[in-house]
């Protein structure tokens, strides 16, 4: 399986995800420079964390108007699986593939730290290999990953069952304490309605390896090969 | 014709705004009584050479909503200020240290 990872201006995490898919999963993987606008052959788009473009605006919003964001969208259209982690979250909410958008978490703090998540859903390609509330740890890396939508949207999403995961403390239960941004009901990721972009604030390639602490990350890439192999 | 256009860019009211609750309360601090809310925003300048004001109207409503805001999360206003204005109450206010 081969996946392609958008390097913008300001990506960070382009290396930990190249380095998830060659070195641990043995699989294919590439960089695609955002202004080439062709994912050589991908049958996975990552979009890594970091500050796209300085994050200037806002977070993601000029990344979404790179040349690759077309392919990207196009790719998303035609049903091909799309990972934002991280500010590929934010590119995702900003180009209009994810519903809401990200904000200054309520603390006002960078918040670097592992934390718990809640599997919310695992009807979907990126989750098919957990169960519905299994609690998984990854580390969050951001400033600005308060999920906002208005009531309508949130509970339009809830409907179709695309909240993926929400942050809770080690027994999954949904505390205050335990959500380190303020997101809105404790959302850390959702995917679209068709089910196949998905985007969420922690990291999952980098907690992917026992020597880093917890290979919980490398459920999410299981899943995505298992789906592949399926198809 | 140059004109300037100002434009402000906030979040909408109900989103919560954490910088604008952190200095309200920094503000309380310093003794400020009756402050009932602080919201923060963009400030944004743009100038551009139109040939109307109607055609400059229309590109910067485009580019709010295209770019400057995030119809999500934010909201927006302008004002358009340029050579055809004689008007010197609309002039941009003076403000100390600029």
């Amino acid at each position: 399986m081969k996946f392609g990872i958008v390097v913008f201006p300001g990506s960070w995490s382009q290396q930990d995800f190249y380095h998830v898919i060659a070195n641990v999963l043995k699989e294919d993987a590439c960089y695609l420079w955002h202004k080439e606008a062709d994912l050589k052959g991908s049958d996975c788009v990552i979009l890594p964390g970091g500050f796209a473009h300085g994050d200037y605006l806002r977070t993601g919003a000029i990344a979404r108007f790179s040349p690759i964001m077309g392919e990207v969208a196009r790719f998303a259209e035609k049903g091909g699986l799309v990972l934002g982690s991280c500010n590929g979250f934010q590119v995702l909410t900003e180009a209009g593939l994810l519903p809401g958008a990200l904000l200054r978490n309520d603390c006002l703090h960078y918040r670097c730290k592992w934390v718990h998540l809640r599997v919310e859903s695992q009807r979907t390609p990126f989750t098919n290999g957990m169960q519905r509330g299994q609690v998984v740890q990854m580390p969050i890396s951001h400033g600005e990953g308060r999920y906002y939508i208005d009531q309508e949207a949130f509970r339009r999403l809830e409907d179709h069952d695309q909240v993926v995961f929400r942050y809770c403390d080690e027994r999954g239960k949904l505390t205050k304490e335990a959500n380190p941004n303020g997101s809105l009901e404790h959302v850390a990721g959702v995917c679209n309605e068709r089910r196949n972009v998905l985007g969420l604030m922690p990291h999952p390639e980098r907690a992917a390896e026992a020597i880093l602490g917890c290979e919980d990350g490398r459920l999410m890439f299981a899943s995505i090969l298992e789906t592949f192999a399926r198809a | 014709m140059m004109l300037t256009a100002r434009i402000y860019v906030t979040l909408k009211p109900g989103v919560l705004d954490a910088q604008g609750d952190t200095v309200k309360s920094a503000l309380e601090t310093l003794g400020f009584t009756g402050v009932e809310g602080v919201r923060i925003g963009k400030f944004m300048v743009v100038t551009l050479n139109s040939a109307t004001r109607e055609q400059a109207t229309a590109q910067i409503e485009e580019m709010c909503r295209r770019l400057l805001a995030n119809p999500v999360i934010e909201e927006y206003s302008f004002e358009l200020e340029g050579e055809t204005e004689h008007d010197p109450s609309k002039r941009p206010r003076r403000l100390i240290g600029w």
